[in-house]
């Protein structure tokens, strides 16, 4: 049980290269004018 | 860059960015990571053995390492997926089936409703062919979407029903399946509208700005009042129909309400929960943003990520775009590359039948790819904003937000920069202080609840 640090989630980024791609997942607008911005706050859909 | 490491709201949080690893950590490892490079065990000892104990050291450098081998520190670079490089599919369509609004909002990027052209309503026939363009051009892909978007799309109903309509037969008969939004000043909802937009499951984007004084200020009616009385009791109502599912409300802030906060905040006092408020895109006017801004914006974001947190341990909690990351499931790298897609796998179709890269580029002519009816005649463009993606740009390529902003708006990008390589820069800061506060409440409520 590590003593000075707590990791907070099962990191998996760098396992989608070869696992994701899919493209199913909602389009993620980045401008002002819309809400669904920003790719980090999205779900993957598998 | 392959760590980036903050301390907000009480807590140490270091972020391995090729991983996506989030680590909470004491005082002692957050001062270390200023020097341990991974390699450098002796010279982290000699540092720090002055002000902690040795035994201490060497367990923190235990802990590293061993992180270190689960590829959770230090991580190597993210490399572009093989499939990315293949041919982009049509995921989704903003169809403008109406410039024109009822409102003359003071920051409307598409010029009041005409986007600088002239008003007009998108036709049947060019609804039904925007359509068939995702159709014909997403390929195996079996989920897509479409917002109705303007102006404002309730003055152009009918084309909304006709398009529905023939978007259901569509999907028996191809098997896609698409996902509705209908992005709404609000002005126009009545109860006939509202029943039909729940009976279609049509997600709903509101538009409120906040404190009365402040939403009047920016979105006022054509002859110069303001709108907030009418349209606070029309999305309310609305809302309430749909059983407080399946919408969004969002508003701008802008220089004149540095505070907006407190907008956020009396927006989810009227017991809305899905709400989004987001910084102003603007240059050259006294509403617009600046750096000089900035701290002040920064301080806001911490003030509402904190009430944020109190609301939710309270059992009174409202999500807020921004802070909503799922650190566990989140996007793929190619999601993450690829970004809002637009020019490539997003479109926008202007009444007219013309295609742009999204909403935000209609109105500037460089950027016309085509039509609905002729296809995409602009071969380089597409190409270009896919390939823009942040390893292939500078200035993104080395920053610790990487793959949660993507690169940011290209449309920004092209408006303040004139290249959609060079991000908007206060975008880019606004950006990283929203992640760093989202990141810290995601860790704290994982701590709180022992999961």
């Amino acid at each position: 049980m590590a003593k000075h640090i707590i990791t907070v989630n099962k990191a998996s980024l760098q396992e989608t290269v070869h696992t994701g791609g899919c493209g199913e997942c909602q389009t993620s607008c980045q401008s002002a004018c819309k809400t669904s911005c920003t790719v980090g706050n999205q779900v993957c859909q598998k | 860059m392959s760590i980036h490491k903050f301390y907000l709201n009480g807590l140490y949080i270091i972020l391995d960015i090729n991983s996506g690893a989030v680590h909470v950590v004491d005082k002692l490892v957050y001062d270390m990571m200023d020097i341990f490079n991974g390699s450098n065990d002796e010279e982290v000892l000699a540092e720090f053995s002055t002000h902690y104990a040795v035994e201490e050291i060497k367990e923190v450098l235990a802990e590293l390492h061993q992180l270190m081998d689960e590829d959770k520190l230090f991580s190597k670079m993210v490399e572009v997926p093989l499939h990315f490089s293949q041919k982009a599919l049509v995921k989704s369509v903003c169809l403008h089936v109406a410039h024109d609004c009822n409102l003359r909002c003071n920051y409307c990027f598409a010029g009041t409703g005409d986007f600088g052209h002239t008003r007009g309503l998108m036709s049947k026939e060019v609804a039904e062919r925007a359509i068939e363009f995702i159709i014909e051009n997403s390929g195996p892909r079996i989920n897509s979407e479409i917002d109705f978007f303007g102006g404002e799309p309730l003055m152009n109903m009918g084309t909304v029903r006709h398009a529905v309509s023939y978007i259901r037969r569509r999907e028996q008969e191809t098997g896609k399946k698409f996902k509705l939004t209908l992005t709404t000043n609000g002005v126009l909802l009545n109860d006939e509208i509202n029943q039909y937009l729940n009976d279609n499951n049509i997600s709903l984007v509101l538009s409120l700005d906040g404190r009365r004084e402040v939403h009047d200020n920016m979105r006022p009616f054509v002859n110069g009042a303001g709108s907030y009385d009418m349209i606070l009791k029309n999305v309310t109502k609305t809302i309430d129909s749909r059983s407080g599912q399946n919408y969004y409300l969002r508003g701008t802030f802008t220089a004149h309400n540095l505070d907006f906060a407190a907008d956020v905040l009396d927006i989810a006092d009227k017991g809305f929960t899905q709400l989004s408020v987001e910084p102003v895109v603007a240059q050259d006017c006294d509403y617009a943003l600046t750096k000089e801004h900035l701290p002040q914006l920064f301080a806001q974001y911490e003030l509402l990520a904190q009430a944020y947190l109190e609301r939710k341990r309270k059992g009174q909690g409202f999500e807020f775009f921004h802070f909503n990351l799922d650190l566990d499931n989140g996007p793929c790298v190619a999601k993450r590359l690829s970004g809002c897609g637009a020019g490539h796998e997003y479109f926008a179709v202007t009444p007219e039948g013309d295609l742009y890269p999204c909403h935000q580029f209609v109105g500037r002519e460089e950027f016309l790819l085509g039509n609905v009816f002729d296809g995409v005649k602009n071969t380089t463009l597409p190409d270009q904003f896919r390939q823009s993606h942040v390893l292939n740009k500078s200035e993104c390529r080395d920053c610790w937000a990487r793959f949660y902003c993507s690169g940011g708006c290209h449309a920004n990008a092209d408006l303040f920069n004139k290249d959609i390589n060079i991000p908007y820069e206060i975008g880019c800061e606004l950006q990283k202080k929203r992640l760093e506060c989202a990141l810290m409440i995601q860790a704290l409520l994982r701590l709180e609840s022992g999961k």
